[in-house]
């Protein structure tokens, strides 16, 4: 008994976590299609999550092209199977590595610093001056984000799978002698439009968890500067678990059977 | 003062986090068109008092009224209605540091009030040279502003809308007394040109002598005097006595105790 009490007790503490975060993000969510709207605010969420992520997502993204097509040679030339790694890398990028890394690079610049701006809102006022001047807080401070999240991501991926297969591209032909014309044919041969669309669905609900973790824990941020950096690193690592979780479920309700 | 009618009626106020015990069955009227000093020591619960108000923090009991209308319990439109009568100074100022000075002043006229914004710009600066602030100021962003200025900023933002009822948290603390005498003065003007009801809190005498028609004391959760500002000084209620002349004997209990 005394053994299942704090067990119960943490369980119920979960349960409840899970419900005030569901409510946050539906009304924040149904913010987003009422008026008054903020093109401004908007605009400005947008260009930094897709404008100023571009680098860092690229870079990620290059690499990771690279890398995967260098792994695949030293695996597949063994058996004489050179000429799937086209295949290997674009099924990789699009559906896999694409996403979830430029997921968790936003992760951790956007969701950070959602969560230190609005988190220091809360502990500086702002947000009560907000409410002071009958302007709802989740609707001036998160739809936007949330809105911007969600629309973002997708196009930071698309361009994320592009640069990806170019980096396969280049280790490819100028380091393993693959023919250009032929690497390219067979990429585009292998292109599969479902592979890249579940690949932006992904990328959209990613949007949506990244921007909707730096929100909330910024907004319930409490105690000062330590209070800021707590909810800032609360932000970060509940949007990466979250991330890799939601990916596993959504690959499945693609490809599974 | 008797024949006004109650702008503010707040009855059996109680707020409590946790154990900690903030206000105790509170009762405390406020008069159309009077300027009341909520006095009281650090950590008395004198902002959450106004937060109660403003609905910005649920009391556990009690009822708050303002033009004769429940404001306990309030949601959606019906409490913006309520904050839109409001005109807030934060303790701290609460600039948002990511607008330019002017657009932290025109933020109700153009988020709340719906003016264009060359229109609210106009109004903004008219509110900045109210309050001894030049249109050089104007872009300048809250960080880049000093103690005194920021809370200038503050004071022209909560009277930008023109509010019915105004709020002063602390408007002099953390001020040299000159700045916190000029302060003091715009308060008492721009109270009196809009003909506004004021609630301000302070732990400054001085300042609450300048500022009021009548003041209240918090102690322990309720209000152990009100009086006209003229009676303070004359009368023999302990805590009052103990409270103006800053006296370690008395009533007050103080956390810290002098050995
Ligand atoms: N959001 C809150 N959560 C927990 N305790 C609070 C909160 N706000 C205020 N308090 C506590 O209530 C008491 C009164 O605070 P406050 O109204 O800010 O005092 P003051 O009279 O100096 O303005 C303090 O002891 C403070 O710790
Ligand atoms: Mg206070």
């Amino acid at each position: 008994m005394p053994l299942l009490q704090p067990l119960g007790r943490t369980f119920l503490a979960f349960l409840s976590a899970v419900g005030r975060l569901t409510l946050f993000a539906l009304i924040s969510l149904s913010h987003i299609v009422r008026p008054p709207f903020y093109p401004r605010l908007i605009g400005r969420q947008m260009v930094e999550i897709g404008y100023y992520s571009l680098p860092v997502v690229g870079l990620t993204a290059i690499f990771t092209g690279m890398v995967l097509a260098l792994q695949s040679y030293t695996g597949f030339s063994r058996f004489n199977a050179e000429s799937a790694i086209p295949n290997v890398v674009i099924v990789s990028i699009t559906r896999e590595l694409g996403p979830v890394l430029a997921g968790l690079m936003v992760a951790g610049r956007i969701g950070a610093a959602m969560a230190a701006e609005i988190g220091t809102m809360r502990v500086t006022e702002q947000i009560d001056a907000l409410d002071t001047l009958a302007t709802n807080p989740l609707k001036y401070l998160v739809a936007p984000r949330l809105l911007a999240g969600i629309t973002m991501l997708p196009l930071l991926v698309l361009t994320a799978d592009i640069i990806g297969v170019f980096g396969g591209y280049v280790v490819s032909v100028f380091k393993l002698g693959f023919n250009p014309a032929t690497y390219i044919k067979n990429t585009l041969d292998f292109l599969e439009p479902i592979d890249v669309i579940s690949g932006l669905v992904k990328a959209s609900v990613f949007g949506f968890l990244v921007t909707l973790m730096g929100c909330y824990h910024g907004y319930h941020s409490r105690g000062g500067a330590q209070g800021v950096g707590t909810a800032t690193t609360n932000a970060v690592v509940s949007a990466s678990i979250l991330i890799l979780c939601f990916n596993y479920f959504i690959t499945e309700l693609f490809f599974a059977r | 003062m008797s024949e006004k009618a109650v702008k503010i009626e707040i009855h059996g106020l109680c707020k409590a986090f946790g154990p900690k015990v903030v206000l105790d069955e509170l009762d405390l009227d406020i008069y159309e068109g009077e300027s009341l000093v909520v006095i009281g020591g650090s950590g008395m619960g004198k902002s959450v008092l106004t937060k109660c108000i403003l609905g910005l923090l649920q009391p556990d009991a009690g009822s708050i009224k303002i033009d004769g209308r429940e404001a306990v319990g309030l949601a959606g439109d019906d409490l913006e209605a309520v904050r839109r009568k409001i005109g807030m100074l934060f303790q701290a100022a609460a600039l948002f540091d990511s607008l330019p000075v002017w657009r932290n002043v025109a933020f109700g006229l153009i988020e709340v009030q719906g003016r264009g914004t060359r229109e609210a710009r106009q109004i903004a600066l008219e509110k900045m040279a109210d309050v001894g602030l030049g249109q050089d100021m104007a872009e300048a962003y809250p960080a880049e502003l000093s103690v005194g200025m920021r809370k200038r900023v503050g004071l022209a933002r909560a009277i930008a809308t023109e509010p019915e009822i105004l709020f002063f948290d602390e408007p002099t603390t953390g001020l040299d007394p000159i700045m916190g005498d000029i302060i003091d003065e715009l308060i008492v003007k721009c109270v009196h040109d809009l003909g506004a009801t004021a609630l301000s809190i302070t732990h400054d005498m001085d300042s609450a002598r300048r500022i009021s028609h009548r003041i209240a004391m918090l102690y322990a959760g309720k209000m152990v005097w009100t009086g006209p500002t003229a009676e303070v000084d004359s009368t023999d209620n302990p805590y009052i006595r103990q409270f103006i002349n800053g006296l370690a004997e008395g009533p007050i209990e103080t956390e810290v105790k002098v050995a």
